[in-house]
């Protein structure tokens, strides 16, 4: 017997979210999970009762976060053009974003599908071509080169302190937003 | 006391409530364009405490109240109607109005379409004649009987009503026993008499 999709949302939403954002960066999240929960709906009824409803869905990001970027025909944009956000909400953390976005492709998927999707290896490598063993490599690669970039770009902690004034830190930091946002554009050509 | 641990911030960064709450409002909409918002529901507060109640795009499928336990019948729904269950206030706006106008004493009849798919056989035709008792007034399970065509059923008619999918909508609270006390209702004994006081109150009331 099946749940209402209502509780498979409320359940899974916001680990898609995180796949998403990971994947597609937060610029075209949104989209990737909307059209995931919507392709997901759609198919519901015929997913069987014993099912993985999360492995299920972030199998159904993967596909469509390829969508997104193909209709944009690019890598992710790791911050872009978002929306003001409320004041009670967390500032966006643009250096783990821009870590993120700078990881090769592989490295990126690996790592949201099996870190924060909770897909064993084999899945993850069922979905992005490769072995397991490939794809466990590529997840460990990952988390080292975000250990190595966020690590040295941080020098505050942004998601802890909300509205902490950041303009005289940010004045120190390797980047401006343009540069940044440069840099993040150039991710795709760095994979095979 | 810096947090370097990418893995964790990336955690953090997917939860916030609202960026899922503009999402799953978005979903709904997207979702009854596409044509695959089957059944929609809401909760209504009413002296009654909250119902639930729940449409699909031909009609108010479900009404429950609290004692029904709200997650028990919206699991009801997805097994027996369809697992495409969203709450989505909007389709059920009317149904709510109405609601709202009825405790008020403004309402005596319902104009909101239904969608009766849950009711089959005897208890269907029981179902569907329940209007006709008027508001203010009652009607005893063996009159129902006899009206719906067949005398003998009154133990039937009285499972029909406890089993009806709309109560409220469809009035089976003005089903009573032959002595004239109220007798079982969905909602609670204690609710059946508020209805009926409700009515009663009102119908006798200054015109």
């Amino acid at each position: 017997m099946k749940e209402p999709f209502e509780h498979v949302v409320a359940a899974h939403g916001a680990t898609v979210l995180r796949v998403c954002r990971a994947v597609v960066g937060p610029h075209d999240a949104d989209d990737a999970w909307s059209e995931t929960f919507l392709s997901a709906l759609r198919a519901y009824p015929d997913l069987p009762d014993d099912a993985n409803v999360e492995a299920w869905l972030v199998t159904i990001a993967h596909h469509r976060a390829v969508d997104v970027l193909r209709r944009a025909a690019r890598a992710p944009l790791p911050v872009g053009d978002l929306p003001e956000r409320p004041a009670d909400d967390q500032p966006l953390d643009r250096d783990l974003w821009t870590a993120v976005a700078a990881l090769p492709d592989r490295q990126r998927r690996s790592l949201a599908y099996h870190h924060l999707g909770g897909l064993p290896y084999a899945e993850v490598a069922a979905l992005i071509g490769g072995t397991a063993q490939a794809a466990r490599r590529a997840a460990a690669d990952g988390v080292a080169a975000l250990r190595r970039t966020y690590g040295t770009q941080r020098t505050d902690r942004t998601a802890d302190g909300p509205q902490r004034p950041r303009a005289a830190e940010g004045a120190q930091r390797p980047h401006t937003s343009d540069g940044r946002r440069h840099a993040c554009r150039t991710s795709e050509g760095s994979t095979p | 006391m810096t947090d370097l641990n990418p893995l964790a911030a990336l955690h953090r960064a997917g939860g916030e409530r609202h960026d899922l709450d503009r999402l799953r409002a978005r979903l709904v909409v997207r979702a009854g364009e596409t044509d695959l918002l089957d059944v929609a529901y809401r909760t209504v507060d009413s002296p009654l405490g909250p119902l639930l109640v729940a449409a699909t795009p031909r009609g108010v499928v479900r009404l429950a109240f609290a004692v029904q336990d709200h997650g028990a019948v919206l699991r009801d729904l997805a097994a027996r109607v369809s697992p495409r269950v969203l709450a989505a206030p909007r389709p059920l706006d009317a149904v709510a109005r109405e609601l709202e106008e009825y405790f008020a004493g403004r309402r005596r009849t319902f104009d909101v379409p239904l969608d009766l798919q849950l009711v089959h056989g005897f208890r269907r035709s029981v179902v569907e004649r329940l209007p006709d008792i008027a508001y203010g007034t009652t009607a005893s399970y063996a009159a129902v009987a006899a009206a719906a065509g067949s005398a003998r059923a009154v133990r039937a008619v009285g499972t029909a009503c406890a089993l009806n999918p709309v109560p409220l909508l469809v009035p089976c609270h003005r089903v009573v026993r032959s002595d004239g006390t109220p007798g079982r209702y969905a909602g609670g004994e204690a609710a059946k008499r508020t209805l009926l006081a409700l009515e009663r109150d009102v119908h006798g009331g200054p015109a």
